[in-house]
């Protein structure tokens, strides 16, 4: 091996086109193997399925502002409900940091030049867009009416496209399990030489949990979609009580996968706030160790509560008791991590740009969901507060809100990596701020409707919610105008010339020594680590690149 | 598994069938591997949730259970056991033979995995055949005269469900045998590339697997 050791990286790359221009044409896209494209794809496709979801949220949030009828029928409200959840689920939430910006930036910050199985990776992209497709199909089939759970028996005999929605989540969840198989692979296998497993930035331990649960939770929900399928077109009556089935073992089995999956939704979320503290506070991460081992615990953990959500479903008081003390342990890895990004920001020295906004917007909204699921997770007063606006609140705490937030983080962090482009950072702020201030003001007010007796899922209530009812609303438009916003500048953006550095914000993982945006193969020969992903302390020569001698 | 005999990433006479984004013909053949186990364990995951459903339907009626599993065909269940059983083992002799560079052997044994493969959904085509023709049919298509005990239509909906999902992983692996009997024609596999038959192997041995668990599960209840 060649011993030249080059600090590359705040040049451009003369020779070697970037990613984004070589090869050009819509063929070179749709064809192509390299993990960065294949991201910028699934992340376009996020963000129309956002706009999509969130559409149908408004319309849900106009439909409540007044407590009968507003805009449309009950009919059309469940269908509408039933999409926003279906969508944001299992076509936003689900691959919005892991397929997105997992497969731009996870094989960067390994320092590989793919992932593991490239081919796999642009065929679960496929599997994505036709289960995508398949479930908007449902929409010309009269919608979907149950809700995105499908729960059984209504589910089994109710009328319209639920057969292929619930298809659709099954081809979906291939798509979900071939990026869990990528993932874990690629970090085994593909680290840049002298990256132990505790030299790897937090986001990769992030992405390793969240595809440990894909891959062992999302089987079970495949499996279980089938058998519904079959129960709808073959009646064969494993669910139905008619004929001898148990519908409670539907919910059992959604539940196995999909509290998991929850976690799939918020671990991901940790692994980008990993990566954005540290950066703009200029320090070590505090606990590294902690905060990678308690992904993975929470990964674990994650198989062995699913019965929480069934302590109102007719289970024994004593499985009750069981699941809600089990439940409780998951705070603790959840506080760990908080814990440890609050260190990291104490006595750092903080720059507040739009990622760290968002970060900061994160920790609070996310302290604020995981906080009110203790009071779920207590089987007593989950009694009180089961099936109802409590519940959509705080899950939108922590699947939208801390999800989504984090996702806005990431995107902000990556974009001038992924794009060589920088967005208006004045604007970047209102944006955040908007966000944030929209997100609170649409469900802190349906914390109390729940706490006062508000079901969920409801198309009529009682007048005295109604002003709680209307602040909800106005909260939608608040976070609507900013997700607007931000859409809008980040669109702007590209329309400049590609005139970044290769570290803007002065990151330590191995995506900020190559170009922004990178080449095609990432880096000029094979990165090798010298310092940890967060070593502020050393000085900022950071990384040899070893010639590559093909 | 022994991986001595590989090149390693000394020698760099880049073999036609390294890919770009690894360093040597050791990680590809390694991360390969570590890629078939995360597949197979999501499908043993998958088929659990099947024999968690029938252990748990069982459970809420034997007697059902027992009075259906009559109609199945013992001796041809067992046949089929054998049948593949005997192709995990040449599958496996089709990875030795190339690790000896015997190509004519390589192909050999693959096309007998492949006959074995065959003859399994042959077996199971004529059993299928006999429970359609008397009308035991999964849910609402059950149509068998004479049951002396209620909900044995449940039974077969398992049943169905069950081989039916397993009969496609033996269509799915005969079409990569195939493939893979077209690259050893082709010349493909010796002592320095046999990856592709290493993790087909363990999917075929996966297949043979739960095929042994479904086996007394359903043709052998008492």
């Amino acid at each position: 091996m060649a011993d030249t050791l080059t600090t590359h990286g705040n040049g451009h790359a003369a020779h070697h086109g970037d990613y984004l221009d070589d090869p050009k044409g819509l063929a070179s896209w749709l064809t192509t193997v390299d993990h960065k494209r294949i991201g910028l794809m699934y992340m376009w496709s996020v963000f129309f399925f956002f706009l999509v979801g969130g559409i149908f949220a408004l319309l849900v949030r106009i439909e409540l502002l007044t407590p009968k009828q507003t805009i449309m029928t009950a009919e059309m409200y469940n269908r509408v409900f039933t999409l926003h959840g279906a969508i944001m689920v299992f076509l936003v939430i689900i691959p919005a940091i892991p397929a997105a910006l997992g497969n731009f930036a996870l094989p960067l910050l390994l320092g590989a030049k793919d992932v593991a199985f490239p081919k796999l990776n642009l065929a679960s992209l496929y599997v994505y867009w036709t289960g995508a497709l398949m479930a908007v199909t449902t929409l010309a089939l009269g919608g979907v009416d149950t809700g995105w759970t499908f729960y059984t028996p209504y589910s089994s005999t109710t009328g319209g496209g639920v057969t292929l929605m619930v298809l659709a989540a099954f081809v979906l969840g291939f798509s979900s399990i071939f990026t869990g198989v990528n993932f874990i692979a690629t970090i085994h296998k593909l680290r840049a030489p002298g990256m132990g497993w505790f030299e790897m930035p937090l986001f990769c331990w992030g992405m390793y949990s969240t595809a440990l649960i894909q891959i062992l939770a999302t089987p079970v929900l495949a499996i279980t979609l089938l058998l519904l399928c079959m129960e709808r077109v073959l009646s064969i009556g494993i669910f139905d009580p008619q004929l001898g089935g148990d519908p409670v073992l539907f919910q059992h089995f959604f539940w196995f996968y999909s509290h998991p999956a929850v976690y799939i939704m918020i671990l991901p979320a940790f692994a980008v706030i990993s990566e954005v503290i540290p950066t703009f506070s200029k320090k070590t991460i505090f606990g590294y160790k902690a905060i990678a081992f308690s992904s993975v615990a929470i990964a674990l953990l994650g198989f062995l509560v699913w019965a929480h959500h069934m302590f109102t479903a007719g289970m024994s008081l004593f499985a009750g008791a069981i699941f809600s003390f089990i439940t409780f342990f998951i705070a603790i890895p959840s506080a760990i991590k908080v814990f440890n990004w609050i260190a990291t920001m104490w006595r750092g020295s903080i720059s507040l740009e739009a990622p760290m906004l968002h970060a900061i917007s994160f920790l609070l909204i996310f302290t604020i969901g995981g906080l009110t699921g203790l009071f779920l997770a207590a089987l007593s007063t989950d009694v009180h507060l089961h099936d109802t606006y409590f519940v959509v609140s705080h899950f939108h705490y922590v699947m939208a809100g801390s999800n989504l937030i984090a996702f806005l983080a990431g995107i902000h962090y990556w974009w001038p990596k992924m794009f060589g482009r920088m967005y208006n950072k004045r604007l970047a702020a209102i944006g955040a701020a908007l966000v944030f201030l929209g997100f609170n003001a649409t469900f802190l007010p349906q914390f109390v409707l729940g706490s006062r007796g508000m079901p969920r899922r409801y198309y009529n209530y009682l007048p005295e919610f109604q002003s709680l009812h209307v602040a909800s609303t106005i909260g939608s438009w608040i976070l609507a105008s900013g997700l607007f916003l931000i859409g809008a500048y980040l669109l702007a953006s590209l329309r400049q010339p590609k005139s970044m550095v290769a570290n803007p914000w002065g990151g330590r993982t191995l995506e900020w020594e190559t170009d922004s945006p990178p080449t095609t193969h990432n880096f000029e020969g094979q990165p090798v680590l010298q310092h940890g992903p967060y070593d502020y302390r050393a000085n900022p020569a950071p990384v040899g690149v070893e010639e590559h001698i093909h | 598994m022994s991986t001595a005999t590989h090149t390693t990433s000394a020698d760099h006479g880049h073999s036609p069938f390294l890919q770009h984004h690894f360093r040597d013909m050791d990680q590809q053949f390694n991360t390969a591997k570590i890629g078939m186990w995360l597949f197979l364990v999501t499908e043993i995951l998958m088929f659990g949730g099947l024999f968690i459903g029938y252990g748990i339907m069982h459970a809420s009626h034997p007697q059902a259970f027992l009075a259906a599993h009559h109609h199945l065909d013992r001796t041809m269940g067992a046949i089929n056991t054998i049948v593949l059983l005997f192709s995990s083992f040449t599958m496996v002799m089709a990875i030795w033979a190339a690790q000896t560079s015997r190509k004519g052997l390589v192909i050999l044994f693959l096309v007998i995995t492949l006959l074995c493969a065959a003859t399994f959904m042959g077996v199971k085509y004529s059993e299928y055949s006999h429970k359609f023709h008397e009308g035991l049919l999964p849910g609402k298509y059950y149509t068998h005269e004479g049951d002396t005990v209620p909900g044995q239509f449940l039974f077969f909906s398992f049943y169905f469900m069950m081989t039916g999902l397993h009969g496609i992983h033996v269509l799915l692996g005969m079409v990569v045998i195939s493939w893979l009997i077209f690259r050893a024609v082709r010349g493909d596999f010796g002592p320095d590339y046999y990856g592709p038959l290493d993790v087909t192997g363990l999917y075929w041995h996966l297949v043979d697997l739960i095929w042994i668990y479904l086996f007394p599960l359903m043709y052998l209840i008492s």
